[in-house]
């Protein structure tokens, strides 16, 4: 006590120019004040940085969808277009193959995701010789930056050198240039889901191992009693006491892979043509390439409408999941 | 406690050394405390002009720091750090068709008062350079930035296999011709066709290297190449921004159709999304025949001792049905209006437009512009690819350099990436849908836009 009341309250009187006297009137201050200034005092430096980095961008966003602000012409005048870029995007024919594009990417890595996920969570579920090594190998992906796995699968691809053609080659017989995965409109929508579920099923896999490890033993232990087999244990207890957490993981990966973009960026940039030009694609070529403000801040909008609705929706679904 | 106090000492070690290092490298320009900041490509002539530099830094006493970016993001980054009036950049060597949107959003400084102040003359550069890097608007004498890397497309061959006995016979017994580098889009594919899967040295070699990226701006300063030489136009000369029978003309069909066929007839597997540097590794690899690249890098190229000296041809853009042209690269260098050193910065140009400056900087792998330079009786000899510069630098043309650039190349980059390479639809319908995308952009600009 004494050693802390030493580091805390230093000896005054040794410090030239700092008096007690001084202290005791910043403690006064202190006392006067009620808890809930005080506890607004912590907020506040919080609540400022939200609304300065969030929310007041995020108005300003909603300002400038309903102007024709393009950043390249910033000399034109800035005019007031009402809801034209809205209508404008909502008719235009590349918008919704966009998301087309992009609703077939999550349905299909997410699914995926789930399957793979799921069967890893169940063999890391049992104990076995190496299963500490075996966890973390099978973690790496996940930790790594979404940039490094798309140059890294880039070069893995590449049809005359990258490992990945001449693998195929070797079950196949197919000549490993003969094909290109990021190249081909027929693979490279299936490319890009290969390797996100590649990276994020991991992510499933430890979800869904939280939800495995969460079921009572004795539950399984019961239905031994009862002489119930290993694929009815898994289809009457493990597989719904899971669903819960299941759903949470499509949620999860759902929203990030709506909003995906470095990882395809760099394995096929949208191409071959639009073929993997997913909606996130669109939306940065028209902010930050075509510099089309006004027409992207409201795509922005729909998009986040969109994201926000559809996980609104799926929450509400995931607590009536839960509650049965 | 004991552990703390040597960190400390450490700390303060560090300091001291730092500052001992930081006196002895940048002692004069320290003294004087003037800096520039020149923004560029990261590419084999940015090392060259940091070469260069250290001359203006020894004249005039101004430190040169230099931010240079890889092409995939160069626009996306100075664009940005101009949109925002940053000060990033004092001196700017931006893209030619970058010089629209600068001049009328007042990104740089305008040259003029300060041209006719030191007596420096336009004149005096190649006309290709001033109109595509220096005026808007083009053709009127107003002047933006002094041309500083001109550049252009152009070809590279592997002259040792031209030159081989075994292939000359085999090529003449096919086509009935000597195998010479070629003058025709016709005899290139022709020659692309013959090396297409060939083996040589043991080892399986491909026809030609072409642009075919998606991303930023590869697939279109490719196709342009073919397209000019096929009929295709911007705009009618007559009627500006009426695109409509001019960009979709059945003869610039036929060029896109060509480019495509080259695409599939004789490029390596895997090149869908390929540029400058995909290039020169497929050529470096001893992978490819022949290779569509910007002469900025032919410097280079001569120099490598696997491919270069004696094994290295170079030749200019073939010929078309319609005509004979190249597309244009390169570009100015400019003042960035909101930088706080316009006065350092336009000491820099001043320097940079001396003949002897312009003649070291062709020597060390930069590309003059200056007359006085290009136009040198031994000038062709100085390099090995310096004919073939000097003529394409005569048959240039150039992408719209309008405000709009950006959203009109990505519009083109669209339609042309998704017939060529994806596959959809056909010739006339990816430049008819770029028309209706042109069209939209231009009259978003505000211009009006002649149907017929």
């Amino acid at each position: 006590m004494d050693t802390m009341t030493t580091i805390l309250q230093p000896d005054h009187a040794t410090i030239p120019g700092v008096s007690k006297p001084a202290k005791s009137r910043a403690a006064r201050r202190v006392h006067g004040l009620s808890d809930r200034t005080i506890a607004w005092l912590f907020v506040a430096p919080t609540i400022a940085l939200l609304l300065a980095i969030n929310i007041f961008p995020l108005i300003w966003m909603i300002r400038l969808s309903f102007t024709n602000l393009n950043l390249s012409m910033s000399y034109l005048p800035l005019r007031f277009v009402g809801l034209d870029n809205f209508s404008d995007i909502l008719n235009d024919e590349d918008v919704w193959l966009r998301l087309q594009t992009t609703a077939q990417f999550v349905i299909s890595s997410v699914a995926l995701q789930v399957v793979v996920g799921f069967g890893l969570a169940l063999l890391i579920n049992r104990q076995f010789r190496g299963h500490s090594f075996w966890t973390t190998i099978i973690l790496l992906p996940m930790m790594l930056s979404p940039a490094v796995v798309g140059n890294f699968w880039t070069l893995l691809l590449q049809p005359q050198i990258g490992p990945f053609n001449h693998l195929i080659s070797l079950f196949t017989g197919v000549p490993p240039s003969s094909f290109s995965m990021t190249g081909q409109v027929s693979l490279a929508p299936w490319t890009i889901v290969l390797v996100d579920t590649w990276m994020w099923a991991p992510y499933v896999m430890l979800i869904c191992l939280a939800g495995l490890r969460s079921i009572p033993d004795y539950i399984y232990e019961a239905a031994e009693v009862d002489r119930a087999s290993a694929w009815r244990q898994f289809w009457s207890i493990t597989l719904p006491m899971t669903v819960p957490f299941l759903m949470l993981a499509v949620l999860f990966r759902a929203i990030e892979n709506f909003k995906m973009f470095d990882m395809v960026n760099l394995l096929t940039s949208g191409g071959p043509g639009s073929t993997t030009e997913l909606v996130s694609i669109s939306l940065k070529r028209a902010a930050f390439e075509k510099w089309r403000t006004g027409y992207s801040s409201a795509l922005a909008i729909i998009l986040f409408v969109t994201v926000f609705g559809a996980a609104n929706i799926y929450v509400k679904t995931l607590n009536k999941v839960k509650q049965r | 406690m004991r552990r703390l106090g040597w960190l400390r000492s450490t700390a303060a070690s560090v300091v001291v050394a730092a500052a001992a290092l930081g006196g002895l490298g940048g002692g004069q320009a320290a003294a004087q405390g003037k800096q520039l900041t020149l923004c560029w490509a990261a590419w084999d002539p940015a090392n060259a002009l940091v070469e260069l530099g250290k001359d203006f830094t020894k004249q005039s006493g101004i430190e040169m720091k230099y931010e240079f970016v890889p092409w995939t993001s160069y626009a996306d980054r100075f664009l940005n750090e101009l949109n925002s009036h940053g000060k990033l950049c004092d001196l700017i060597i931006g893209d030619s068709q970058w010089i629209g949107g600068a001049a009328e959003n007042k990104w740089y400084v305008k040259l003029n008062d300060f041209f006719d102040k030191e007596k420096i003359s336009m004149d005096d550069f190649v006309s290709a350079t001033v109109v595509g890097y220096s005026q808007w608007p083009k053709n009127t004498p107003n002047y933006w930035a002094l041309p500083a890397m001109a550049d252009a497309v152009g070809w590279t061959y592997r002259k040792d296999w031209f030159a081989r006995p075994e292939i000359q016979s085999a090529f003449k017994a096919k086509y009935g011709r000597d195998l010479a580098p070629p003058k025709t889009y016709d005899e290139l594919k022709q020659i692309g066709e013959f090396f297409q899967g060939r083996e040589i040295d043991g080892k399986k070699v491909y026809g030609a290297y072409i642009f075919t990226e998606r991303g930023s701006e590869g697939i279109t300063m490719g196709v342009t190449n073919v397209l000019y030489n096929y009929g295709f136009a911007y705009d009618n000369p007559k009627k500006p921004y009426q695109m409509q029978g001019i960009v979709n003309s059945a003869d610039a069909a036929k060029g896109l159709e060509f480019y495509k066929e080259l695409y599939k007839c004789c490029t390596a597997p895997g090149m869908t999304n390929a540029y400058m540097q995909e290039g020169l590794d497929a050529f470096k690899s001893g992978q490819v025949a022949m290779q569509m690249n910007w002469f900025a890098f032919f410097p280079g190229l001569y120099k490598d001792p696997n491919v270069g000296g004696d094994k290295i041809g170079f030749f200019v853009n073939p010929a078309g049905p319609k005509g004979h042209f190249t597309q244009l690269g390169g570009q100015g260098i400019s003042v960035v209006a909101t930088s706080d050193h316009k006065d350092d910065a336009l000491a820099y140009i001043k320097w940079f437009a001396q003949p002897a400056v312009q003649q070291k900087w062709w020597q060390i792998g930069g590309y003059s512009a200056l007359k006085a330079v290009v136009d040198a009786p031994d000038f062709p000899k100085s390099a090995a690819f310096a004919p073939q510069f000097l003529e394409s630098m005569g048959i240039v043309k150039d992408f719209w350099a309008e405000p709009s650039y950006a959203q009109l190349l990505l519009d083109m980059q669209k339609r042309v990436h998704d017939y060529v390479v994806a596959d959809k639809g056909t010739a006339q319908q990816a430049l008819d849908l770029l028309v209706k995308d042109w069209t939209k952009v231009f009259k978003e600009q505000g211009k009006e836009v002649a149907s017929q």
